[in-house]
């Protein structure tokens, strides 16, 4: 094969786990907004927020530490102990269950019925506070995440692939558990939706609310539900990204790669997050090889805009969303 | 206080029971508008009880009262013989009253079947975490709701359109869809707004078919609003009138029929 093809090759499939990536965050903002309407702006603040929170208790770090130092003129930094990963994932997820908890009881209650963008604009609040709150429990410099996850080349594709094509690929190990993890979530979360009495009652919920009252299913039991299961996604997608780059603020910024992806995949689709996510992901880096050089290359920073503003214009229901006809 | 009135045998020979909900003193306002107006009445254990009067009467909003979907602003609401606290609607299914809407609410992406399967949510009984547990025990739970339903699906003869999602099916099929979805949580009570509204004279009468056999056959209380007095003579035991948020008539069919100011609401206003 021509090491051109290769070398595309090679760049489709890192495009691929990019992918996973978009895709599992645009996945967080399609289960809220199926469920509730709403559009949740915190949503890659909560990745960043669950992220923070997982190597804090790993690290046993002591919450607010800035704090009580200042207040009480004592110098406490740490615990002492270092949790192993799986204790401080679980306890994470208890976190991010107490959170949905605390904004389903403190926020959305008293919104219900209110137009959608006073929600939205109650998700953006929430995304500041979160953001501040994480700071100020867990300070605000650069962290590692460690969770054990394989990092680094794979020496072992890189050599199959010289002996098969004369030609390495390099595909990094951290992309290739990511996305196993990402498939399993999905599936995971498919079965859940399809077959269990809480995943039928949010469908319900996501379809027709009164007709969901009406057979018995609590609105604010599925919209902590909900929202505790948009935690654990942003906690997956907060392990994959820190253990790519680190714990930082800018981990939240991956929310504005999952518009794009939502433009594309549609607000309530969730093969439609998926293969939007992909879509970019590939698109992107495939973009950035071919014409990229051409026209003095940084088209990652812009490619997935252009194409969702593409699609704003000839395809605004998205790729699965079924065609919008307004009735008159 | 319990309120056990005597029960009554209807003239083709059912037991009608004593008070299984008591509406006492219901008055229902939205700002200005008062929907409801003063109202008590009564549903028997068994019987069938309609009501009706003309559009705009407050039929529907009594249903939501009773349903938990709108919160009286006056009255009492007792449900076997004893004062009902304020309640959810989903707390009210979970007492084991069911209904339909006048403008159909159902699951319009999901089948049929899983429409009807959601219906027994209030039935299901394992949590999250024991699903997730004993996946084996959710399973066998899972294919005994299946089986409850598959009988529903029997009896309103709609083999066909299980696996239709419901948004596709005609307007007819999904009245009885909805109704299917309310029998699946083998409701004590029944409410069921218009079931026959829009409907061809075949599709009324399969409905009142329908009707008449959930309560023969499975002793199913229902309380029915009916905009038609002629099917509401048919079916029900015992009517009760109302106009304007007021109540004008309640008793037997053709107490009610009888009844002048009932015939003055029907021949002296047409509403529609
Ligand atoms: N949610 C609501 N908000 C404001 N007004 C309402 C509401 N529901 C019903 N109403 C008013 O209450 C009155 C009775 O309506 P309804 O119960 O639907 O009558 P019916 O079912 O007998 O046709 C009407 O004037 C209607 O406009
Ligand atoms: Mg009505």
């Amino acid at each position: 094969m021509p090491d051109q093809l290769l070398f595309a090759i090679e760049v489709t499939l890192n495009g691929l786990m990019a992918g996973v990536m978009y895709a599992l965050v645009a996945l967080g903002f399609v289960l809220i907004f199926k469920a509730s309407g709403i559009f949740n702006y915190a949503q890659g603040v909560m990745a960043l927020f669950a992220a923070l929170t997982l190597v804090g208790l790993q690290n046993g770090q002591v919450p607010f530490a800035h704090l009580i130092n200042a207040i009480f003129g004592t110098d406490v930094h740490h615990f002492g102990w270092h949790l192993p990963a799986f204790v401080a994932i679980i306890l994470t997820i208890g976190v991010m269950i107490l959170l949905a908890i605390i904004v389903e009881r403190y926020v959305l209650k008293h919104l219900v019925n209110q137009e959608p963008i006073i929600l939205f604009m109650a998700t953006i609040g929430l995304a500041y506070f979160m953001e501040g709150f994480g700071d100020m429990m867990w300070g605000s410099e650069i962290k590692k995440l460690d969770v054990g996850l394989p990092q680094g080349i794979s020496e072992s594709i890189d050599a199959t692939t010289y002996n098969w094509f004369g030609y390495g690929f390099f595909i990094d190990r951290l992309d290739i558990v990511a996305t196993v993890i990402a498939a399993l979530l999905v599936i995971s979360l498919t079965l859940f939706s399809q077959y269990s009495k809480q995943g039928r009652a949010l469908r319900a919920v996501a379809d027709d609310h009164q007709a969901a009252l009406s057979v018995g299913i609590s609105l604010r039991f599925i919209w902590v539900l909900v929202w505790s299961i948009a935690g654990f996604v942003a906690l997956v997608a907060g392990i994959m990204w820190g253990a790519k780059s680190g714990v930082q603020f800018s981990l939240s910024l991956i929310a504005l790669k999952a518009l794009p992806v939502l433009m594309l995949g549609g607000f309530t689709s969730i093969p439609g997050a998926i293969v939007g996510g992909l879509i970019i992901g590939v698109g992107e880096k495939l973009f950035e090889f071919a014409i990229g050089p051409m026209i003095g290359g940084a088209t990652e920073n812009w490619f997935a805009y252009v194409l969702a503003l593409l699609f704003l214009v000839f395809r605004p229901q998205g790729l699965f969303g079924e065609k919008i006809i307004e009735r008159v | 206080m319990k309120d056990m009135s005597e029960g009554y045998t209807t003239a083709d020979g059912r037991k009608i029971g004593g008070t299984m909900m008591e509406m006492k003193n219901i008055t229902l306002r939205f700002g200005g508008v008062v929907a409801i107006k003063d109202i008590s009445f009564d549903i028997r254990e068994g019987e069938i009880r309609a009501i009706i009067g003309p559009n705009g009467a407050g039929k529907s909003s009594m249903l939501n009262v009773i349903s938990g979907f709108y919160i009286p602003s006056e009255g009492e609401v007792w449900f076997h013989g004893s004062k009902r606290p304020q309640m959810k609607p989903y707390q009210v299914a979970q007492q084991g009253i069911a209904r339909t809407f006048q403008n159909i609410a159902l699951f319009k992406g999901m089948s049929t079947l899983d429409n009807m399967m959601t219906g027994r949510m209030t039935r299901m009984k394992s949590s999250m975490a024991q699903q997730a547990m004993w996946w084996g025990k959710a399973q066998k739970e899972e294919s005994e709701h299946r089986e409850a339903v598959e009988k529903i699906i029997d009896f309103l003869e709609i083999q066909a359109i299980r696996k239709t999602p419901v948004g596709r099916l005609p307007y007819g099929l999904q009245k009885r869809v909805e109704l299917g979805r309310a029998l699946a949580a083998e409701p004590k009570l029944l409410l069921l707004d218009e079931p026959m509204a829009g409907m061809n004279v075949e599709e009324k009468e399969d409905m009142s078919r329908f009707i008449l056999d959930v309560n023969d056959e499975f002793g199913t209380t229902i309380a029915l609003i009916e905009h038609d007095m002629g099917v509401v003579m048919d079916l029900s035991d015992r009517v009760v009138v109302m106009d304007y948020g007021k109540k004008i008539g309640d008793g037997t069919p053709d107490e009610v029929r009888n009844n002048q100011d009932v015939i003055d609401a029907y021949l002296g206003v047409s509403h529609d």
